[in-house]
């Protein structure tokens, strides 16, 4: 399982990474192993929205079923990826680049500071899989 | 249902080894997927799949008057079958609601065999079991029985490998059995299946099956070995399963049939036979026949983008509520994301537009003609070669 040691991990099995005041997020190869064959992936959120820690941004539908997309941290939407409405299989693909979902400029950085290094979410997977 | 520990069949090594991913189903572990969904659905539609169907119960009636307690707990009419023919029925209750739906085997006139779903298992088998008591013998053979459903074109391509004996099972007619040798396995071979393809279900003991599973894969591999070309047979898991039946309109119990649906407003009014003289339920049945279905169970796509799941709300254009959904997801082999639902008889001509009711948005779809993907006739003369 790829766990890119640059990256900062929650326990929904997103994927963040900051850089310049803005944090792209994504979701992690366990997450995609999880879900199987990905089929529709829908942001209901766009550029300059405010979303809290915790809210929906969005859904993924595979072949098995629905899960939600969670905000990781609070903060400004600065964009969405726009190509996941034609090629939802690029989260399958590849989840840790053009698979990106949303970028979020964080307004509380102690959320941000609550997030998983590679080592630790490493840990936690040994821990959810089974 | 209760806590009981999950039960596992005699191919639970088999799937953990070829890396399964295991899900609680019905009580029993079993696996969901092997490589993917879309691969074993894709691998079932073009060559052929290796399903574990050893969960569901096996429950074998003998005596004189075993034909009669069959028939009369069944919709279908059992008198039509005759040795080695296998038919598609339900059970129903007094009210005309679905127990369960089966696959009734006449092994003989005074020996049958019915195939349940594994979570109706405890209440089919009492509800026979009870109706055998002072007529016939009643036993059941859940424990002792396995059972591997081998799906797809290349499903006798694989069997005309299997030995002499399994080499000439494609003249076995549809929904017909008989006992057979596969690769030195003895067991009982059915045309049946639950994935729109042509294809076997094999019974036999519960500690053969592993040898049985293993002997059908090695077959697949060595045929179908030229580039480009994928190997004979895949296993496939519950996931492909359900989205094979989906895609060829075949119910799922606990989704879109259950005790409170009856098989007429479900579409399976050709499974009862209300002149075939007293069965459970009957009186019911002819009362819902008599007067016009308020509600039907209908195919749909889905037209906007969204897809619709078990338990969503079906809306009008006006959205109101009317109906629900009981099956849906994306359809590998249709292309699209396509469901079952009850709707009320007005909105079920096909064309009619609704909405599902995803999670609180109202997406558009459309009231299709069913099955959603029905075999080709060349693939059908393709795998009788």
């Amino acid at each position: 399982m790829t766990v890119p040691a640059d990256l900062k991990y929650t326990k929904d099995h997103e994927w963040t990474q900051s850089a310049g005041g803005e944090m792209t997020i994504g979701i992690t190869a366990f997450a995609v192993e999880q879900l199987g064959d990905i089929t529709l992936v829908n942001l209901d959120v766009k550029a300059g929205d405010v979303i809290a820690a915790g809210k929906a941004f969005g859904t993924i539908e595979s072949v098995k079923t629905l899960s939600d997309l969670f905000a990781p941290v609070s903060g400004k939407i600065v964009k969405v990826n726009a190509d996941l409405e034609k090629r939802p299989e690029l989260v399958n693909e590849d989840c840790y680049g053009k698979g990106w979902m949303v970028v979020i400029a964080p307004s509380e950085p102690a959320e941000s500071a609550k997030l998983m290094d590679a080592t630790a979410y490493g840990e936690y997977l040994k821990t959810a899989a089974h | 249902m209760t806590d009981a520990p999950l039960r596992r069949t005699s191919l639970y090594a088999e799937h953990v080894a070829a890396g399964a991913r295991i899900v609680p189903f019905a009580g029993w572990e079993m696996p969901v997927q092997y490589t993917g969904i879309v691969d074993e659905h894709t691998a079932v539609r073009t060559a052929a799949g290796l399903f574990d169907a050893s969960h569901m119960g096996e429950l074998e009636l003998r005596g004189e008057y075993s034909g009669h307690v069959v028939d009369y707990l069944t919709t279908n009419d059992t008198k039509k079958l005759v040795d080695g023919q296998a038919q598609y029925t339900c059970a129903v209750n007094e009210s005309g609601t679905i127990l369960d739906d089966l696959i009734v085997y006449r092994v003989a006139a005074d020996r049958w065999l019915i195939v349940c779903n594994a979570g109706n298992h405890d209440k089919i088998s009492a509800l026979f079991a009870k109706a055998a008591e002072n007529h016939c013998e009643f036993s059941d053979q859940s424990d002792k029985t396995a059972l591997i459903a081998l799906q797809g074109p290349k499903a006798f391509d694989v069997l005309a490998l299997a030995g002499a004996d399994a080499a000439k099972l494609h003249d076995l007619p549809g929904f017909h059995f008989r006992d057979a040798v596969i690769a030195n396995v003895r067991c009982t071979a059915s045309r049946t299946g639950y994935t729109g393809e042509d294809g076997v279900e094999i019974f036999c003991a519960w500690d053969d099956a592993p040898t049985l599973w293993r002997s059908l894969l090695e077959l697949g591999r060595s045929m179908g070995v030229s580039p480009g070309v994928s190997p004979g047979v895949k296993c496939a898991g519950l996931g492909a399963r359900d989205t094979l039946r989906l895609e060829a309109r075949l119910s799922l119990y606990g989704n879109d049939i259950d005790e409170t649906t009856n098989p007429l407003e479900a579409g399976l009014g050709w499974i009862v036979k209300l002149d075939k003289g007293d069965f459970v339920g009957r009186a019911a049945l002819q009362e819902i026949k008599a007067k016009p279905l308020a509600r039907k169970l209908v195919g749909f796509e889905m037209t906007g983008r969204g897809v619709g799941r078990h338990g969503y709300p079906l809306r009008d254009l006006d959205g109101k509520e009317v109906g629900i959904c009981t099956s849906g997801g994306p359809a590998p082999t249709v292309g699209k994301s396509i469901g079952l639902g009850y709707l009320p008889s007005a909105m079920c001509d096909v064309g009619t537009k609704f909405l599902v009711d995803c999670r609180g948005k109202n997406i558009d779809a459309v009231v299709v003609k069913t099955p959603f993907y029905k075999r080709t006739k060349e693939a059908k003369e393709g795998s009788a070669k």
